[in-house]
């Protein structure tokens, strides 16, 4: 019968059917971070159960984390707690934690994949629904609940009902200026915040199989925000290239079979979908969000469309946009560079790359934070750090930040921020804050010039 | 976990389509490392302004809506995988929450917490709300054992779906934790077995 990656690397996990479609999924990695998983550590304690294995899952402390003085006791007391319970369980259950200063410490979603700990074939799970990022490396990996994250810990296998497929293939040359996250929020634009639902997605054609690591991850990342558990893209000669050699990746001989192994995964012609879409790379422009969900995306010199829906008004009082505005011109003091969508050192290039020469506006305040130690370390050899300095901005520690404004990185209220994060939420970067959401492009210009600007106008 | 059989029960409208898991609990109160205190919080952003002051406007304060069924628009529960959101439902004193259609993590956390989520046709959807508009005491029977939900003022009803597994689970109150850790032998067998 003829399969799809999915399909491979999901039956390769299958422990046991049961009845009524349910089977018990076995899982490689477990990430686990200090916020989703202290109850589920109380659970197992309450029951008496001990952690089945510690040696496969990877804690990392990134939710609730400053990006300031990481070197000081942090201040708030609850995120102080939060992140001492986590270093204790770790401890008590010999779970290995990149605790905060740590050089492997960083977002869990970009920790992984740089460590080599995310390989392809893989099944992996996290209490955090960006899980889906590591879907780039040919892995099935997906967003759990608390209650799963107990489960996990107590059996290392899930009871799941195995999800319908669904495949986007996008075939051609993107434009100049395009990124990544622009043509994962077209696609999301496109087809809608519930439209995958239900499934687990492959993207194929042309545009993922040219693009890097960095930027199929920054696609699958955002899978969750179209309703799919996970995103999936085949393993090539580029995947390969890039797990080679990271600290936990296999070695040598063993490195060999293994790639020999994931050269099996792709999908087999004429395996077929439960849903397919197919888009031209040609129809993607550079991308913002005008509204309160990432389906409400506009091409940057496009205006906001008219929907009479009351959820669609709503929302749009919430951003104080009108129906069929342009947000070219709309003034922007606040900028957000990082997350486990656009924190990894290829975002850090394209916004060093605009910004390079350049002044930032007086008026912006602009957050650049790496997705993790080892991105900071390179922003700093590669000579970026520089670059953004002189420009005025300022680099700080790495951590999820302003993505959902745990820590004090908040969005006051009644401002716009254009953020390359994942979530444009009402308050998701702070009560009241109004999120556009683009890609590192899109938010350098928008830092530089103090408002958005028509990017496509720097490429004819 | 709570058992669930049937309820009956005035419901709370939240005519508004995909509320996020960053509305039902807003990011800065996940700090807490144990279950409690959640539903103080729910839609805290919605229920009350920066300075704490209620907005009466809002179903949750509008003194005419009570009740532990809370029927919300399409695409209910998207967003982030913070079973936090399912807490704050609960700890709310929500038992069932009915929508025209769930985001998958939040309709699995729920079932983990014992809060039934009904998905209904669009239509019915349309129905219930107009029928609590046309009177808020309007009650709605949810019955877990024959999938059916009824409003009892005008005797409509639908049958829903779910998987038989978790409705024995949710009528018995189990979980799955304790069906994984009963099959530790399969799974250790399955390690043993692998070959990649």
């Amino acid at each position: 019968m003829k399969k799809t990656l999915f399909d491979k690397v999901w039956d390769a996990h299958v422990v046991k059917e049961m009845k009524d479609k349910q089977q018990i999924l076995y899982i490689d990695k477990h990430l686990i971070h200090e916020v989703t998983s202290p109850q589920a550590f109380n659970e197992l304690e309450q029951r008496g159960i001990p952690v089945f294995r510690p040696k496969q899952i990877v804690a990392t402390a990134d939710h609730n984390t400053p990006t300031i003085d990481q070197h000081l006791p942090v201040k708030d007391e609850m995120s102080r707690n939060q992140l001492n319970q986590l270093s204790k369980n770790c401890s008590k259950n010999n779970i290995t934690l990149y605790d905060l200063g740590h050089k492997y410490n960083g977002i869990a979603h970009v920790m992984s994949p740089e460590l080599g700990i995310t390989q392809p074939g893989m099944t992996m799970v996290c209490g955090d629904s960006h899980t889906s990022t590591h879907g780039a490396f040919g892995t099935i990996a997906f967003g759990i609940g608390t209650s799963q994250v107990a489960q996990v810990f107590a059996s290392q296998s899930l009871l799941l009902q195995k999800p319908k497929s669904l495949r986007i293939t996008v075939d051609g040359d993107l434009k100049p200026g395009v990124l990544p996250k622009d043509v994962i929020l077209y696609i999301i634009a496109k087809l809608g915040t519930n439209s995958g639902t239900g499934y687990f997605c492959e993207y194929a054609g042309t545009v993922f199989q040219e693009m890097s690591m960095e930027g199929r991850m920054t696609v699958c990342n955002m899978s969750i925000e179209m309703g799919a558990r996970g995103g999936m893209i085949a393993p090539d000669e580029t995947t390969f290239n890039y797990i080679k050699g990271r600290e936990f990746a296999p070695k040598g001989n063993d490195f060999d079979k293994k790639v020999a192994y994931w050269k099996t995964l792709p999908t087999d012609p004429g395996a077929s979908f439960d849903q397919e879409y197919h888009l031209d790379a040609q129809d993607i422009e550079p991308m913002i969000t005008f509204g309160t969900n990432p389906g409400m995306g506009i091409k940057i010199n496009e205006s906001i469309p008219s929907e009479d829906n009351a959820s669609f008004e709503k929302s749009l009082a919430y951003m104080n946009f009108e129906k069929g505005q342009s947000l070219i011109d709309q003034q922007v003091n606040y900028v957000f560079i990082g997350s486990c969508t656009n924190g990894r050192i290829e975002d850090f290039r394209a916004a060093a790359k605009f910004i390079e020469g350049k002044v930032k506006a007086d008026h912006v305040t602009a957050w650049f934070v790496p997705g993790s130690q080892q991105v900071a370390k390179q922003i700093e050899e590669e000579g970026l750090k520089e670059i953004f300095e002189q420009a005025g901005f300022q680099l700080r520690q790495p951590g999820c930040s302003a993505c959902l404004a745990m820590n004090d990185d908040k969005i006051p209220e009644g401002e716009y921020c254009v953020s390359t994060s994942n979530r444009n939420f009402e308050g998701r970067q702070g009560q009241g804050a109004r999120t556009i959401l683009a890609s590192p492009l899109v938010a350098a210009a928008t830092a530089i010039n103090g408002k958005i600007i028509d990017i496509t106008k720097q490429f004819v | 976990m709570d058992k669930f059989t049937k309820i009956t029960s005035s419901a709370i409208p939240l005519a508004i389509e995909n509320i996020d898991t960053d509305q039902i609990i807003p990011a800065r109160f996940l700090k807490a490392t144990d279950k409690k205190g959640f539903g103080e919080n729910l839609f805290r952003d919605w229920r009350f302004d920066k300075n704490g002051k209620i907005n009466n406007d809002f179903p949750l304060n509008d003194k005419r809506f009570s009740g532990s069924i809370l029927v919300a628009g399409d695409n209910f529960g998207c967003g982030s995988s913070r079973e936090h959101a399912a807490w704050a439902v609960h700890g709310y004193g929500i038992k069932v929450v009915v929508s025209s259609f769930f985001a998958d993590i939040f309709k699995g956390n729920a079932l983990n917490n014992g809060v039934l989520p009904v998905q209904v046709s669009p239509s019915f959807l349309k129905n219930i709300f107009e029928a609590i508009q046309n009177d808020s005491d309007t009650e709605i029977e949810v019955d877990l054992e024959n999938q059916e939900i009824t409003i009892l003022s005008n005797q409509n009803f639908e049958s829903f779906e779910i998987n038989s597994y978790k409705k024995t689970c949710l009528i018995n109150g189990y979980d799955d934790i304790d069906f994984l850790v009963s099959m530790k032998e399969d799974i250790q067998a399955f390690e043993k077995a692998r070959v990649e």
